[in-house]
């Protein structure tokens, strides 16, 4: 395994004047070299139609990513209603809410998307919510939040009681009054 | 305690486990055993002649698990190709896809194909069933192995070498730009990562072929050439003492600038990665293997006592190696970005990203190399030489 470096066997001019069979045996020794570069060749040439075939054709249309995504998306049904959908109904609330703390809390952001019960009410029946896991979505004490952010250990504040026992979600300081 | 202090609520889990320590750690044998490798070739350092064919195997073996604890890490592996299909070029890890194949295929790959292909042709022809059927497959259909044609192969082979040095580089040397540039994390952001990174690829990958070659020459029966192991010790112990001083200089440097991030990392140094980063990364898997490698330079001892402190120092290097990276990445994750707070990591253990995965995963490319070595044995007694005119040149197939 020394490494010699190459000899140019007798010599450029020579193997000129021994014409295309000494060109044809020096081939012949690179033969295997053209064999490798070959299969190469083909897995490059594979890699290119496999990308081919496997990239979308809209891929890089607006950025790094399948244009047709955005018609798709746009397609699916819209699953929230809207804060407005829902105080034409319950104007009750809004009255409540916008006197205090939640008033920039959306009502969909605690009772979920209701698209379908503001279609059709009657039939669809918002779930009931469970106050004792959805307020510490929010308020569970957590370094991480600014100071003034209203949070508290759960089990050391209520000590397993609901929330609303004692505040009232759509406007939660106490005495503030609101729907109960 | 698992958390101490106040940790923003993405922080508190660690995103990168224990595979992700894994990932630089088997990359990096990768690079060395092939930095190992070109020293015969390149730099004609004839001493390390015998270690030559089994650190490129070796590289092999562990490049081809390097990419499968960051496959288990991801949770749609199967995506993973499409880094390839449709390549952001803004991503540090899109573009470590095309280093990797390149140093795969055009360096690793070639080069052993060119260096065994007088055996492959010459297996091909003596081997019986279906090893011979994988052997005329690897020659492509070439049985030429005249001295002209191979002449051809070792120039070939040398400019392959001479490339792979830099492709070994940019291979390992990439791995540390990954952390490196993470501007984010001040553990990890600095310019000096890819330089420590790449020595300490080095000094992994050379103190692996160091061991492997020690324990295959143990396991064969066959005397270990004294010459060769103490050259490689020789080299192990540059490489450490650059890669020593480099994390040196990183660490005086951060220290002398003591930015608004050093307080909170000289803290957690001092207790949540004392273990693991004083203890075994700087006096165990550094200092000592150091002090050893010193002692061989030093003294006269007799061959029984030098082989053992190679063994002895090339195991605690290893361990070195392996708890940098695993300070680096998990090290990097542990303390809060507000500088207040610091979580703590558990390493399952029968989890996906677990210690019996990651074990798994460190032991796999061994089967590899054996599987690799009875394919194409890298012993001297193997090897095939023309001089000794045993096989006739022949022409085409």
């Amino acid at each position: 395994m020394t490494i010699e470096p190459a000899q140019e066997g007798s010599g450029r001019v020579e193997d000129r004047a021994d014409g295309d069979g000494a060109a044809m045996n020096r081939f012949k020794d690179a033969e295997h070299l053209f064999r490798v570069a070959l299969v190469f060749a083909a897995g490059a040439l594979a890699f290119v139609v496999v990308r081919a075939i496997l990239v979308p054709k809209s891929f890089g249309e607006y950025g790094h990513y399948r244009g047709t995504a955005i018609a798709e998306i746009a397609a699916q049904p819209v699953v929230f209603a809207g804060h407005e959908s829902c105080e034409t109904c319950h104007p009750e609330v809004p009255a409540v809410k916008n006197k205090g703390k939640h008033a920039k809390v959306n009502c969909e952001a605690c009772h979920g998307a209701l698209a379908k019960h503001a279609e059709d009410p009657g039939t669809v029946e918002p779930a009931k919510l469970e106050t004792a896991v959805l307020c510490v979505k929010c308020h569970s004490k957590n370094g991480a939040k600014p100071e003034g952010f209203p949070q508290v250990d759960a089990k050391e504040h209520s000590a397993g009681l609901a929330c609303d026992t004692c505040h009232k979600p759509h406007s939660p300081v106490i005495g503030a009054g609101g729907k109960p | 305690m698992p958390v101490q202090g106040y940790m923003y609520p993405n922080e508190v889990e660690l995103a990168w486990s224990i595979l992700i320590v894994l990932y630089p750690f088997l990359t990096g044998l990768v690079a060395g055993a092939f930095i190992l490798a070109s020293l015969e070739r390149v730099f004609r350092v004839e001493a390390v002649k015998p270690t030559y064919r089994l650190a490129l195997l070796t590289a092999l073996a562990f490049l081809l698990v390097a990419p499968l604890p960051l496959q288990l890490h991801l949770g749609h592996p199967e995506r993973s190709f499409e880094m390839y299909l449709t390549p952001h070029r803004s991503s540090a890890m899109a573009m470590f896809g095309f280093v990797y194949l390149w140093y795969l295929m055009a360096v690793l790959v070639l080069e052993i194909w060119l260096d065994y292909r007088r055996d492959i042709v010459r297996l091909s022809q003596s081997a019986k069933g279906i090893p011979r059927l994988i052997y005329r497959a690897l020659t492509l259909g070439s049985t030429n192995i005249s001295e002209n044609a191979l002449r051809i192969d070792e120039r070939a082979s040398y400019i392959i070498t001479v490339i792979g040095i830099p492709s070994a580089f940019l291979l390992h040397g990439y791995v540390g730009f990954i952390f490196g540039s993470v501007k984010a994390n001040p553990w990890w952001s600095s310019p000096t990562m890819p330089v420590v990174f790449l020595f300490s690829a080095m000094v992994s990958g050379i103190a692996a072929v160091l061991l492997l070659y020690m324990f295959t020459s143990r396991v064969r029966g066959q005397a270990v050439d004294m010459n060769c192991v103490d050259t490689i010790a020789r080299y192990l112990f540059y490489a450490f003492l650059i890669d020593f001083g480099l994390e040196m200089l990183d660490l005086v440097h951060r220290i002398y600038e003591a930015d608004e991030s050093f307080r909170s990392l000289d803290f957690m140094v001092h207790t949540r990665l004392y273990l693991s980063q004083v203890v075994i990364q700087i006096y165990i898997g550094t200092l000592v293997p150091i002090g050893l490698l010193a002692l061989t330079q030093l003294l006269r001892l007799a061959e029984k006592v030098r082989k053992r402190i190679y063994a002895v120092a090339g195991a605690l290097t290893l361990v070195g190696i392996f708890a940098m990276r695993w300070n680096v990445v998990i090290g990097g994750q542990l303390f809060s970005k507000s500088f207040l707070g610091y979580t703590t990591y558990k390493v399952g253990f029968i989890t996906r990203e677990g210690l019996l995965t990651a074990s798994v995963l460190t032991l796999l490319p061994f089967p590899i190399l054996w599987a690799l070595v009875k394919l194409l044995p890298p012993w001297a007694e193997h090897e095939f030489m023309p001089e000794a005119g045993a096989a006739p040149a022949q022409g085409g197939d």
